[in-house]
């Protein structure tokens, strides 16, 4: 909500309050604009001829920002985060829009009345009291010091009476360097957002139209200059795509870093990603099968669902999920809307669950549980269980999960931690395979349990793999 | 019937579900027939379809589509119980085919009315009608056509053909409409159900003794009837006969009771079959015919055993397969009867009920290979049935299966009805090798699982759950898609989650007092309108809204929980892992146990033993952040960290400012005022903060405070407590309060009479001292209890009235800035919304106290999660 931008008197601005001319804000008097979200204060709390302090405050109308919001078809509880929520006091979008805004002229780098103000670099503190950083302040000091700035910054503790809380995201800045000003506007309307990694509004293609005006002159060489644009563009791979080639960047983006895709799991030795070779694997026991339709239950964004329509022995491809949300996501993954008519054809997106029996999924020849029963409480196994071997029933059923002996072999995973938070538990290889036998034995299925990924000679795999063969008895059937 | 026809009518009888078929020629005037005997949406008539399709009723060349409109139309009808008339010529043995086909699609039978009016009758009425210009050869086609299909219609499939013969006889008709055979939904008992015989008459013998029937004994002291002094009736599921020592013993008892009125009977395949072989049809004599055939066949008198045998085949002959009882609430059927086919009548119904639903293989027994009907069975009328022999009586969906092997040395069973207890009779020896061991091998249960479309329609359509409470609650495709991945992925196992509490609607503000949000006052004068002035109000406890389901042994509710019970939230997840829930439902058991409320509430529950008792109760666990210590530390404690970076450097800049003469007094107040705000929010959450023990594994510094209980039973039923008042289940809250003090916190309370202007002061004060000191606020609620209906409808079970300094945490630090625009918040909205999920919370109780099939009870909780979920797009 507040940022202040001071100058000393210097040999290319002898007089500090010549500030207001750059501005273009009478270094004397208090004025304010309506801006989206508030009304925007520029205020001097000091202006001499040694020093000037311009100070930015943003008075956020949450009511306002409600209303913008719309209303809300939800029950109160969902609202919460629209009365309660740390924009009002914090240095985020709204201040750098405000801030665009405001300063629009000295962004530009026009100053009509002292034209040789502008291009000259000029001793300048920033402070910001308050803004959000994910990243806390390793990542302020990372963003701005390859830019010239000296940074001070200092993260505040979510209670002071709740120590075990630790920190919070909120870090108090200062910046202190020889730079010009509009520079210093332009990399502070682009980076605000970006430690935010929020903005208020929704991010189309002009987006990249204003990044690449206020950044032009500086990010090409940042060093972080891909999660800036990532984060810039709210991680639209199309939007950072577009940006990259404008900023003229030779060197590409690895787009599968990080801030966009999540890091890329690989087997020790090996560079192939274990999401790739478990889909290899699944792919293989299909091929293996004879499979002609096939129902990925659990597709999550559609990843194996995508190299399922590849392969032009599946006639009928379904992608399952319980969420709606990741559905959406898989649509727009695999194109739903662009895909030839016979590739159409031979695709179904639909909602289900693994708890419940689901007619839509009997008949089918196989059903791929890929990396999803760890996903589930134990007991709410059987439920998975009565659907999938008892009701859909498909001749083959294939279910992968990792093995938890081999977390050992992750440095960065603590010791007893899962690999991922949503994780109901991990199995050791012995575990899987009793669960497997169990199953197989009472719902009438051969079973057998194949390593994928690496198998290590102490800890086995990274990835387990059950493939489960229904016995065409009529013993067994449910 | 009508035996009271007068001479001159000429009495039509229509089974009242059924495809009335009107054949005749152009100008017969089967229009004019069907406007006077049936209703006028009960009569398709293909000219009003050729105008549907082609707006003239003449255009022969849309004949094909508007039949095709029609069959449609004519089948939805049927598939939803309506008896059609389809006004067409018919003439034509094809359209009668398309036609006697679409009745046995629906599982109804086909009836013919045929005009057959002299070819002069039909000119003439043709000729007065101007839009009916097409020539005399028409109708002679026509009547040809008739002619030759008269002979063959009921070899077509008519089941009743009635042929009217000239203009008098068509003036003299009546139609009467029958109930179908089985149909006896007039008939409500009380009932006696007995599963399979297998002519085991000792068993039954003492059966019907033990059901308190009298024995009727011939003169050779055989039983030929059975009669019960409170006037019950006997239903005999089929399967009298065939494996046991005595069929014919059986056979004569069961016959005379049905005979005599103090039975009735369905058939069973062994009774199907016997009077194949009676006919003296080729049937092979196995499975327990031979014994059958050779007890009738030692009847040494010949005059006896013929007039048996005829008695016999008479009998079995006339039964009707299955029926259809006390007012639908009960169907009756050898191997049960799916929802579709009850009061139908078609040869796969008779087959169903007979055989059941079978795939057409073997299994390794050399046994039919049954499809599970029951697991899928969602109707609401009680189906009783026999056929398969299994070790114990479970009900499924609704259903039972009575057949308990007594043949085979298991059981003889009955169900009272309406009473629902069972009766049964041991075996007095295995009469027969089992050829399948009767003991089934169950490792799991897969009876009562739960199907997708119990809780969405994967077509994008809306559902409605029927409430006795508030009618029925309708529930958007959008909200059920997006609960479906909260209840799959983080609820506890729905056999543990037989509630979920509903959103509670807040108070107004009161005049007297501007600066509150939700005031008291409020509060009394809307129960005031509604016309209850008893009124609680209850402490609103600092915590988060849990339900504790817990059984008094720890394997009481083996195999869903392997802790006793749960403790879960408002959205049915559990509140922690397994050891934390252990240990503390432990000390929800221990507490009960000493406070002997064990067999007090579950005692009047049916069945079960001490360990298999329940509790289900409604409670508040504390502190707030044992569960919410991410919304803490994530939201507010954010937000307040924000605020204390942000606000006093703002300050101090306007300050500065104003100190330069800047015009920043209002912005710089407010900027203060938010401090204070800010100060004070943060005050508001650290009351939600204290230390327990849960990150170490420890219950220390968590609290439960119950408020009701919701419902107690054992493994044999349920019994719920909505209709006893507050008073009650504060008592049983403090009662374990006073039983463990340190795990259990009590819960405060004032009466106040809203109809009494010193009892809301006194209300209002006794909340204003609450909030004053900290509290979160109280809930008032109707003293009489929750299930209450008020004068005037559904009442608010409970309405919030929360205090100030709690609001920012609801509304943002700085609210009360924004007062006036808050005050216009649509608390109508929420205050249906808490009704219609209330009204839910009721239901799925009611249903469990019921003993209603799982997914009855599912539907409803589902529900509440449903409204309280965030729209998705279920279509996808």
């Amino acid at each position: 909500m507040l940022l202040t931008i001071s100058a000393e008197a210097s040999p290319a601005m002898p007089t500090a309050s010549d500030l207001g001319f750059l501005l273009h804000k009478h270094p004397d008097r208090a004025q304010s604009t309506e801006v989206f979200g508030g009304t925007a204060h520029v205020l001097w709390p000091e202006a001499d001829g040694h020093r000037a302090t311009a100070a930015l405050l943003l008075d956020v109308d949450t009511a306002a920002l409600q209303r913008s919001r719309g209303r809300r078809e939800t029950p109160e509880a969902f609202a919460l985060a629209d009365h309660v929520n740390d924009r009002p006091y914090v240095a985020s979008s709204l201040l750098a829009v405000a801030l665009g805004k405001v300063f629009r002229t000295a962004l530009a780098g026009r100053c009509d009345a002292r034209p040789e103000l502008p291009g000259a670099a000029l001793p300048l503190e920033v402070g910001v009291p308050s803004l959000v950083s994910r990243g806390g302040a390793a990542l302020v000091e990372r963003l701005f010091s390859p830019l010239g700035w000296d940074v001070e910054a200092r993260t505040q503790p979510l209670d002071p009476l709740v120590p075990a809380w630790g920190e919070s995201r909120v870090v108090g800045v200062r910046l202190r360097g020889t730079l010009r000003l509009a520079d210093a506007l332009a990399q502070l309307y682009v980076l605000l957002p970006v430690l935010d990694d929020a903005k208020h509004y929704w991010v189309s293609a002009d987006e990249v139209d204003k990044l690449v005006r206020a950044g032009g002159d500086w990010l090409p060489a940042h060093p972080d200059r891909e999660l800036v644009m990532t984060r810039y563009l709210r991680h639209q791979r199309s939007l950072v795509r577009d940006a990259v080639a404008r900023l003229d960047d030779t060197e590409g983006l690895p787009l599968d870093d990080t801030e966009t895709g999540g890091p890329a799991t690989t087997d020790d030795g090996r560079t192939t990603p274990l999401a790739v070779l478990r889909r290899e694997a699944v792919l293989a026991v299909l091929r293996e099968a004879g499979a002609a339709s096939v129902v990925d239950l659990g597709c999550g964004e559609g990843g194996l669902v995508r190299e399922l329509l590849r392969d032009p022995h599946l006639t009928r491809v379904v992608g399952a999920d319980v969420s709606a949300r990741e559905l959406d996501r898989a649509a727009r993954r695999i194109g739903t809307d662009r895909l030839p008519d016979t590739v159409a054809a031979r695709l179904e997106l639909l909602q289900t669950s693994a708890t419940y029996r689901d007619d839509r999924l009997a008949g089918v020849d196989a059903v791929v549980l890929v990396e999803v029963v760890e996903h589930l409480d134990p007991p709410r196994l059987p439920a998975l269980e009565r659907s999938v071997f008892a009701h859909a029933r498909p001749r083959t059923v294939v279910v992968t999960t990792p093995n938890a002996e081999h977390n050992v072999r992750y440095p960065g995973l603590a010791a007893g931690a899962f690999r991922h938070p949503d994780h109901r538990f991990e199995w050791t290889r012995a575990e899987f395979a009793a669960w497997a036998s169990q199953v197989a034995e009472r719902r009438g299925y051969a079973v057998v349990v194949r390593p994928v990924g690496q198998d290590d000679d102490e800890v086995g795999p990274p990835t387990q793999m059950a493939v489960f063969t229904r016995r065409e008895t009529s013993e067994g059937a449910a | 019937m009508s035996a009271d026809a007068a001479p001159s009518e000429r009495v039509l009888e229509v089974p009242d579900l059924s495809l009335v078929v009107l054949v005749g020629a152009s100008g017969s005037g089967k229009s004019t027939f069907a406007a006077q005997h049936f209703g006028p949406f009960e009569v398709v008539s293909s000219d009003h379809c050729r105008g549907l399709v082609a707006d003239d009723v003449d255009d022969q060349a849309a004949t094909a589509d508007a039949f095709d409109v029609l069959h449609h139309i004519a089948g939805v009808r049927l598939r939803r119980g309506n008896l059609t008339v389809v006004d067409a010529t018919n003439v034509q043995a094809d359209a009668r085919r398309q036609l006697v086909a679409l009745a046995r699609e629906h599982d109804v039978l086909p009836v013919a009315v045929v005009l057959d009016l002299p070819e002069r009758v039909c000119l003439e009425r043709n000729a007065a009608r101007p839009d009916r210009d097409f020539g005399a050869h028409v109708v002679k086609r026509h009547r040809d056509a008739l002619r030759r299909s008269l002979r063959s219609l009921r070899r077509e499939g008519f089941r009743t053909v009635h042929v009217l013969s000239s203009v008098e006889e068509v003036a003299a008709a009546r139609v009467v409409r029958t109930p179908l055979r089985s149909d006896l939904r007039d008939q409500h008992g009380p009932f006696d159900v007995v599963g399979d015989v297998h002519g085991c008459r000792s068993e039954l013998e003492t059966l019907l003794g033990e059901l308190g029937y009298a024995l009727t004994r011939d003169e050779q002291g055989r039983p030929v009837d059975a009669v019960h002094p409170q006037g019950r009736r006997a239903v005999f599921l089929g399967d009298l006969v065939d494996r046991g020592p005595d069929s014919p013993g059986v056979l004569r008892l069961v016959m005379g009771m049905v005979e005599a009125g103090h039975a009735l009977a369905v058939p069973g395949n062994h009774e199907a079959k016997l009077v194949r072989a009676l006919d003296g049809r080729d049937v092979s004599v196995t499975h327990g015919l031979e014994t059958t055939l050779a007890q009738i066949a030692a009847i040494e008198d010949d005059d006896e055993r013929r007039e048996f045998r005829e008695r016999v085949r008479a009998f079995a002959d006339g039964l009707v397969s299955h029926l259809v009882l006390d007012g639908g609430k009960l169907v009756v059927a050898h191997a049960g009867l799916k929802e579709s086919y009850h009061n139908r009548a078609s040869g796969r119904v008779r087959s169903f009920a007979l055989y059941g639903d079978t795939t057409g293989e073997s299994d390794e027994f050399g046994l039919p290979v049954r499809l599970d009907w029951a697991r899928d069975y969602r109707g609401r009328a009680t189906v009783l049935y026999g056929h398969v022999p299994t070790p114990e009586l479970e009900w499924v969906n609704g259903t039972l299966c009575l057949d308990t092997g007594v043949v085979f040395g298991g059981a003889l069973s009955a169900l009272r009805w309406p009473e629902r207890e069972s009766v049964q009779v041991p075996a007095e020896a295995v009469h027969y090798e089992p050829v399948r061991p009767l003991v089934a091998d169950r490792p799991v249960r897969d009876d009562d699982d739960l199907a997708l479309t119990d809780v969405v329609s994967p077509d994008g359509a809306g559902r409605g759950v029927e409430t006795r409470l508030a009618g029925r609650v309708a529930v958007a495709a959008e909200q059920a898609a997006g609960a479906l991945e909260v209840m799959s992925r983080f609820a506890v196992d729905p056999h543990l989650l037989w509630y979920l509490p509903a959103t509670m609607a807040p108070a107004g503000g009161w005049a007297d007092a501007p600066d509150l949000l939700e005031h008291p006052q409020a509060a009394f004068e809307a129960y005031r309108k509604a016309g209850v002035t008893d009124l609680l109000c209850e402490e609103k406890h600092m915590g988060s809204r849990a339900v504790v389901l817990v059984s008094r042994s720890r394997d009481g509710l083996a195999p869903w929980s392997s802790t006793g019970g749960v403790v879960h939230t408002r959205t049915g997840r559990s509140f922690f892992g397994d050891e934390l829930t252990l240990a503390l439902l432990d000390g929800v058991r221990a507490a009960a146990e000493r406070a002997g409320l064990w067999d007090e509430l579950c005692g009047g529950a049916a069945g079960g033993g001490g360990g298999e008792q329940w509790l289900l109760l409604d409670a508040e666990l504390l502190p707030w952040s044992a569960k919410a210590e991410e919304l803490l530390r994530g939201q507010y404690a954010a937000v307040g960290a924000a605020a204390r970076a942000a606000l006093p450097a703002a300050v101090v800049v306007l300050e500065q400012a104003a100190a330069r003469g800047q015009d920043v007094g209002a912005l710089l107040e407010r900027t203060r005022q938010r401090e204070v705000d800010a100060a004070a929010f943060t005050e508001a959450y650290r009351r939600y903060v204290w230390p327990t023990g849960v990150s170490e594994g420890r219950l220390d510094g968590v609290q439960l405070a119950p408020f009701q209980v919701l419902a107690a039973g054992t493994a044999g039923g349920a019994l719920t407590f909505g209709d006893r008042d507050h008073g009650w289940h504060l008592s049983v809250a403090d009662r374990l309060v006073g039983a463990d003090p340190q795990l259990f916190r009590t819960t405060r309370r004032l009466r106040v009479d809203a109809a009494d202007a010193a009892s809301c002061g006194a209300g209002t004060s006794w909340w204003t001292d609450l909030t004053a000191a900290g509290g979160e606020g109280m809930v008032v609620k109707p003293f009489a209890g929750a299930a209450l209906r008020g004068p005037k409808g559904v009442v608010q079970p409970g309405t919030k009235v929360r205090g100030a300094e709690y609001l920012r945490l609801v509304y943002g630090p700085g609210y009360a800035a924004d007062l006036e625009r808050l005050k216009q918040r649509q608390v109508g909205r929420k205050r249906s919304l808490a009704l219609r999920e209330h009204a839910l919370g009721v239901e799925s109780l009611a249903r469990l106290a019921d003993g209603e099939p799982l997914w009855r009870v599912h539907e409803a909780v589902f529900a509440v999660l449903a409204l309280e979920s965030e729209p998705v797009d279920p279509r996808l």
